[in-house]
């Protein structure tokens, strides 16, 4: 920091809200580290090189969730049916591969379809809410239980598994390192890039105050329905991490997801009411989620209280992420 | 004439008559269907469970009335505790219902005082407040069952829910009726009730005007608890036995059955009178879809599609205006 020597010192209070406008996710990364520091007092193997390859494996897909609840989240709309998406790409995937025989290439034709289907499903999503002018919170609901319908019409009961080539993939080593990193960093470079696009503007200016943003000249409606289809594409992509993770087919895989991937928003300190957050928090606010489970089961708490400290302490972080969101906001 | 035909139709897109005519013809669609879907004692089976859901709307419904997003996604977790422990302190005995109820009464109080207390004086956003509260309340349920049986309804608990009181209605009707008139009351005729609306409106206005917002927020969610423990208690008489996360499937349809309803989810607009029709269409619905022979997959694509056509019907934002 020399260069701050230079120039008059600021309050401490207003560095620290300096610091905090500059990178909101502050906090989530604060909370991300303390878990981590637990994780290895309560059990030191939990911080071992396989042990975090384990944990990304198995949160990357509530990651690309969060990620995708974001981008509509930005636009103050809500996806409650994110969950239902992730399912649906997860069986029709898993089906396809199954069908054309489970080599490389019907492998990438089944994820170029599974992406479309995603991108369908975010359409749906954005037309109903945004053009038809639904209730989103309710209507989202509406279209997750007609995306589970299809889910549970492609594949009816949970078993057929993926072919090995996929989850051989994505559970194991590339030159070395472990696949997963290679979906980090992509996913890392992917968010930076659209961060800086103009899509994600107009979603925050949409969230920030939807009336200026109208009487500004924004197509209003079409941004809120890109922002679907944006959440549509990453729940897809959410599905192929969970394919890779559990190697089968379950329609209802995602249900529970939805509700974690509008906490890990919090979490990250966006703002639900839209205008105001990053996508790095969201990715962080989903590995604070996994690693207060790890932590918890670390801990030694006996089995039965573990879902009541999990729940306690979630809730703890969440009023910590919406504390901390609301002081960083310029 | 075609004045005449705007009025009827300005008439029935009032959120509570399109609820009434829709509930008449989807008992015609269903006797149509399955002959003996629109008897006596099936539309009562359908009230019955209709009632159970309504209760829960009632709170969620105030919540909502008090504006700010409000919202109660713990509403299902509190069911679910509710009816354990009713269970658990009557456990099969009619002696035990007062303090049973007392003690759901309590927990419901008590849960939504919390979610109260965290959206005013931390003014965490209500969807966060009740989702956080909803994962304490599910693990919560872990705890109490690894150390507890379920718990067995009192005799006259069940008789209560599921048989006929007076006028071969049961007394959860009654008691759904009860509810429906009081939160009329409460809501058009009490000062309570005109300030509900007077914060979910304009917060701002109704501070200045000397109403204690805070106070009123933590009581609307302390009723909400309340409501979905009552439900609670009735979901025990109705089932015999609590078994897990009975209250889960309640969350999002109690916010679909307001929103039939006419209640805007922005707060300040609406009643419970249309959320009682709202949860009636929501239950008739529901029992169409599963007495025609469609398997699990095209029943809930036809739920889904058929929810959004309702929504289309009426419960629709405002277009933008420059």
């Amino acid at each position: 920091m020399a260069e701050t020597a230079t120039i008059p010192r600021p309050r401490r209070e207003g560095r620290i809200r300096k610091l905090l406008e500059r990178y909101p996710f502050l906090p989530a990364l604060v909370i991300v580290a303390a878990l981590l520091a637990l994780n290895g007092f309560f059990s030191p193997a939990s911080l071992s090189y396989r042990a975090l390859t384990g944990l990304l494996s198995t949160y990357m897909a509530l990651i690309l969730l969060s990620i995708a609840q974001t981008y509509v989240v930005y636009a103050g709309d809500i996806d409650l049916s994110a969950g239902a998406i992730l399912s649906l790409v997860n069986v029709a995937i898993i089906v396809l591969m199954e069908r054309w025989g489970g080599g490389a290439g019907a492998v990438l034709l089944a994820l170029a379809i599974g992406l479309l289907l995603g991108l369908a499903c975010g359409l749906v999503n954005g037309l109903v809410v945004a053009a038809l002018r639904l209730q989103a919170i309710v209507a989202t609901f509406a279209t997750s239980i007609f995306f589970t319908g299809l889910a549970l019409y492609i594949l009816p009961v949970a078993g057929t598994p993926a072919p090995a080539i996929f989850w051989r993939t994505y559970g194991g080593r590339l030159f070395g390192v472990p696949f997963v990193f290679y979906v980090l960093a992509a996913l890392i470079v992917l968010i930076t890039v659209m961060s800086r696009t103009r899509l994600v503007t107009q979603l925050l200016a949409v969230g920030d105050d939807q009336q200026a943003a109208y009487q500004s000249g924004l197509p209003v409606i079409p941004v809120r329905i890109k922002g679907y289809v944006l959440c549509g594409l990453f729940s897809a992509l959410a599905a192929f991490c969970i394919t890779g993770d559990t190697a089968s087919g379950d329609p209802l895989v995602g249900g529970k997801m939805t509700l974690y991937s509008v906490a890990a928003v919090v979490l990250g300190g966006s703002a639900l009411s839209g205008g105001w957050g990053t996508v790095v928090g969201s990715l962080l606010g989903a590995l604070t989620i996994g690693l207060i489970n790890s932590v918890v089961f670390f801990m030694g708490t006996p089995s039965e209280w573990q879902n009541f400290v999990q729940g306690l302490a979630i809730l703890v972080v969440l009023m910590a992420g919406v504390l901390a969101g609301r002081r960083a906001r310029p | 004439m075609s004045q005449v035909v705007s009025r009827f139709l300005s008439f029935i897109r009032q959120p509570i008559i399109a609820a009434l005519v829709l509930i008449v013809l989807l008992l015609y669609l269903g006797q149509m269907l399955s002959p003996g879907f629109a008897s006596g004692g099936q539309i009562l089976r359908l009230l019955i469970v209709a009632s159970l859901l309504g209760i829960i709307a009632a709170g969620q419904n105030v919540v909502i009335l008090g504006g700010r997003e409000g919202i109660d996604l713990s509403v299902g977790g509190v069911v679910s505790l509710s009816a354990i422990i009713a269970g658990n302190v009557m456990n099969g005995a009619d002696s035990g219902i007062l303090p049973a109820i007392a003690a759901c009464l309590a927990a419901g109080g008590f849960f939504g005082l919390l979610n109260g207390l965290g959206v005013t004086l931390l003014r965490i956003p209500p969807l966060v407040m009740t989702l956080g509260m909803l994962g304490v309340l599910q693990g919560l349920l872990v705890v109490i069952r690894m150390g507890i049986p379920s718990g067995q309804a009192a005799p006259a608990l069940s008789r209560f829910v599921t048989q006929p009181l007076a006028f071969g209605i049961p007394g959860i009707i009654w008691l759904w009726i009860a509810i429906g008139v009081l939160m009329a009351l409460m809501l058009n005729r009490t000062v309570f009730g005109h300030r509900i609306y007077a914060i979910g409106s304009n917060e701002h206005a109704a501070y200045m005007a000397g109403v204690p917002v805070r106070l009123i927020r933590i009581a609307l969610f302390m009723l909400s608890g309340m409501f979905a423990a009552i439900a609670g208690l009735c979901l025990l008489g109705y089932s015999g036995t609590s078994f897990a996360n009975v209250g889960e499937q309640y969350m999002l349809p109690s916010i679909i059955a307001v929103v039939f309803g006419g209640t805007s989810l922005a707060g300040g607009k609406g009643g419970y009178t249309g959320t009682m029709a709202g949860a009636v269409l929501l239950v008739i619905l529901q029992s169409i879809l599963t007495t025609i022979n469609i398997d699990e997959s095209g029943r809930q694509m036809v739920f889904g599609a058929t929810l959004l056509l309702l929504m289309m019907f009426y419960g629709r934002g405002r277009a933008m205006r420059a």
